[in-house]
């Protein structure tokens, strides 16, 4: 069974605790800088998106990899890197789609989300579920229950509208 | 190793840069943040040095435990000598500057100077840089943080500024950053103004190293449980510090119409839960979970679709019930404005209220305010005010001098209506019924202020037996302890215990909602002591950790009494004590602060503190705490 994180950009406050507790589980620091998850902000507008890999089917930075070096964990279908293979030439962080493979600025290497094998800290830590690691096959139930929902209420309100 | 982020200090008149790393033994002394910051301003200014000339030295800094997973640790600090008392200037603030000011390799700044035309600092992994500052000369909070990313090509750049207020020497000017981020109180962003000095913009990639990693994480996970569990969080979660205002408010502990009442009545448009329609989604600081800031749209009026967060407290405070005010939309407003401009939103409510109460009382006439009509409840008034303020315009120049210079320009008995301490207004809250909360913004270093001791979970009656696991560790205590908040028994030891708990915290860089403030169950010395272990590798017991608060409150206690600061000064206005409460559940109808009895308490006060009768801490007690030759110019 497949499972990814899903990210639910309305719920996100923008703390950036899952930047820290990533690049502490993987370098042992905090330094936004070195984590494999980043929220984006548009501070004057309050809008806040966390971006990380989304460990994709036809993944480009895979396919572009000149050495093999991007390969997929096929057990756990994540994209990660062999850094015995890898010669540092950033190909992959160009054609991500969405710039999720980043390049070390200390440890000067290729750096990507690998879930935490399994264990994924950022949407541990994240109290207002807008990051959950979930069955990849269930990973639209909840927004597909909210938008029931709110679908319901406005029904409700049609219903209503229509009576008075 | 984790301690490894140095000092600097930057002389603007001359451009000179000097960077020296922070000795392991100042830390065990000071830790940093607001206690390491004390010592430094004790050893870098002068005794009466003008606070707006060049010799007031500007201190900006990190707590020790900024950006690390100690939850809730955003902390910047800032200190100099004060514009508006005189005395002590010191503001603590969340956000998200002080962590990025570690990763470019920095934990304190010592500014000292004045630019010779306008200039930003930019500090950028491990290099300061002062640059020209006259494209956000004259800017808005927000834009100048714009202006800032774009110039130098970093969206990441995160920047302390100052707004018009600041630039205009508003002696209650606030630095900023982000959006609402403020270090308020005290007049810091007029230091800034006096310096020339608009902005510090900082960005980083250099790593805040985790000493032992595994426990760390799995210590961060178990206090974030903790705190996010309390209602007091989750409602703070949800409707931001308003909550505050709304519980208070129903019982009668909230100022209104300057100092005449305790409870602004028809108060059902502004309650905390009618902001939620404004509202969408919260937002919080660098790594904290609770997230008690709203985001909101003014809704409609001149600012209709402006952007903004909050309000807090203070801004419906100062929006709606000092001014006796009930719209919304007007708190919405005078909140962006005085974030923009860069302004203590706590002062500028007071400053305008009192003005409401000298015009009721024909003290200031319509000749003196230029035309516009001050009456209590006038909400286009209240907003022309804060632009008048901040531009120094008619009446809103002589407000923007604070309390005590503002009365003696206006004369007559205009001072009799003041609600003040040590020259700086009081919060919003009214503390006749609560004699705990009384002492505590008497006694309190940088002026009235309720986040230096207020033992606000007096406000809960808490069981005796509670209050005494709270109130006796890390050091025994076994006096008397009263659970009603109207009693002055045993208070004077919370607002003792309080005040070393906040001194701690703001030396951590850790926000006081992760303490006991306003929820009694929350973290304090045990858990810190772990904290500082698992992440800087400091071996410091709680009772180390009490000790350090000791001496750093002392050394605010003797910059203070350097500037001339006596007993009489630890001290209430008269109408705490004259004018009883008038609104309110009949606990808190008719009280006042009992002279007599404040005297005891603040003798008791001073007793605990090892000081003397007239509050000067005694030879033995500095000999103690290792500060009996200060200054030492150690750092």
């Amino acid at each position: 069974m497949k499972k990814m994180l899903v990210i639910d950009y309305e719920k996100c406050t923008g703390c950036r605790l899952c930047e820290m507790v990533c690049s502490v589980k993987h370098e042992g620091v905090v330094n936004p800088a070195r984590s494999r998850i980043t929220i984006n902000k548009w501070e004057t507008k309050g809008i806040m998106v966390p971006m990380v890999c989304s460990q994709c089917e036809e993944a480009p930075c895979l396919a572009v990899c000149p050495t093999n070096a991007r390969i997929r964990d096929e057990e756990t279908g994540r994209v990660i890197v062999n850094y015995d293979r890898c010669i540092g030439c950033k190909t992959c962080v160009v054609a991500c789609p969405f710039g999720a493979v980043s390049f070390d600025p200390v440890a000067n290497r290729i750096i990507s989300c690998d879930l935490c094998d399994g264990d994924p800290q950022c949407s541990r830590f994240c109290e207002t579920g807008a990051i959950r690691y979930v069955d990849a096959s269930d990973a639209n139930k909840m927004r597909q229950r909210e938008a029931a929902e709110k679908l319901y209420e406005s029904m409700q309100k049609m219903d209503m509208a229509s009576i008075s | 190793m984790a301690l490894n982020k140095k000092i600097a200090y930057i002389n603007l008149t001359d451009g000179t840069v000097e960077t020296k790393p922070i000795p392991i033994e100042m830390r065990k002394k000071f830790l940093g943040g607001r206690g390491l910051d004390a010592y430094l301003l004790y050893n870098n200014i002068e005794a009466g040095v003008d606070p707006l000339g060049p010799d007031n030295a500007l201190l900006v800094s990190a707590g020790i435990l900024v950006g690390t997973l100690a939850s809730a640790s955003a902390r910047t600090h800032i200190a100099a000598k004060s514009p508006l008392t005189g005395y002590l200037g010191s503001t603590n603030m969340g956000g998200f500057f002080a962590p990025e000011l570690r990763f470019a390799g920095f934990d304190h700044l010592v500014i000292k100077g004045k630019a010779e035309k306008p200039s930003y600092l930019w500090i950028h992994n491990g290099n300061i840089e002062i640059r020209d500052a006259s494209k956000i000369w004259g800017k808005g909070v927000r834009d100048t943080q714009e202006i800032i990313r774009e110039e130098l090509g970093d969206r990441n750049i995160k920047a302390v500024t100052i707004g018009l207020a600041g630039e205009n020497l508003v002696r209650y000017a606030n630095v900023m950053t982000e959006i609402k981020n403020s270090g308020g109180r005290t007049g810091m962003g007029a230091i800034f103004g006096s310096k020339n000095l608009k902005a510090i913009a900082v960005r980083g990639t250099m790593d805040i190293k985790i000493e032992h990693p595994v426990e760390a994480l799995e210590y961060d996970k178990k206090i974030i449980s903790q705190i996010t569990a309390a209602k007091v969080s989750q409602e703070q979660g949800r409707l931001g510090t308003l909550f505050i205002w709304g519980a208070t408010n129903s019982q009668g502990l909230v100022r209104t119409r300057n100092f005449q009442l305790n409870q602004l009545e028809n108060s059902d448009d502004i309650e905390p839960e009618a902001f939620e329609d404004s509202a969408f989604g919260m937002t919080g600081c660098f790594g904290c979970q609770v997230h008690c800031r709203a985001k909101y749209i003014i809704p409609d009026g001149d600012y209709k679709g402006v952007y903004d967060e909050g309000p807090e407290y203070t801004s419906l405070g100062a929006f709606a019930s000092l001014p006796g005010c009930t719209d919304l939309t007007t708190v919405l407003v005078g909140n962006y404005l005085v974030n923009d401009y860069g302004m203590d939103t706590l002062e500028i409510g007071s400053m305008i209220s009192w003005a409401m109460e000298l015009y009721e009382k024909g003290i200031l006439t319509d000749k003196d305010t230029d035309g516009l009509d001050l009456s209590f409840g006038n909400e286009k008034a209240v907003i022309e005010m804060v632009h008048r303020i901040a531009h120094r315009k008619g009446l809103g120049d002589i407000l923007a001098e604070g309390p005590l210079r503002a009365a003696k320009k206006i004369g007559k008995d205009s001072i009799k209506y003041q609600v003040h301490v040590k020259g700086m207004s009081n919060l919003q809250s009214d503390e006749r019924p609560t004699p705990a909360l009384a002492l505590g913004i008497a006694t309190a270093s940088r002026g009235s202020d309720h986040l230096r001791s207020r033992p606000a979970i007096d406000l809960y009656h808490l069981p005796e037996p509670v209050l005494r696991q709270i109130y006796s560790q890390p050091v025994a205590y076994d006096g008397p302890l009263t659970s009603n908040y109207i009693d002055y028994e045993g208070k004077s030891w919370q607002v003792f215990w309080q005040e070393q708990c906040y001194m701690a915290v703001d030396s951590l860089g850790i926000c006081k909602y992760h303490t006991i403030f306003l929820g009694p169950n929350f973290p304090n010395f045990e858990e810190w002591s772990k904290l500082l272990y698992y992440n800087t590798g400091l071996e410091l017991s709680p009772l180390d950790i009490w000790n350090i608060a000791e001496s750093a409150n002392n050394m605010e206690r003797l910059f203070n009494l350097r500037e001339g600061l006596t007993r009489k000064d630890d001290w209430l206005v008269d109408r705490y004590f004259d004018e009883p409460t008038k609104l309110g559940i009949p606990l808190i109808r008719n009280r006042t602060i009992d002279r007599d009895k404040l005297t005891k308490m603040i003798d008791e006060f001073y007793e605990f503190h090892g000081w003397d009768e007239n509050g000067i801490p005694r030879p033995e007690t500095l000999k103690r705490l290792g500060i009996d030759k200060e200054p030492s110019h150690l750092l």
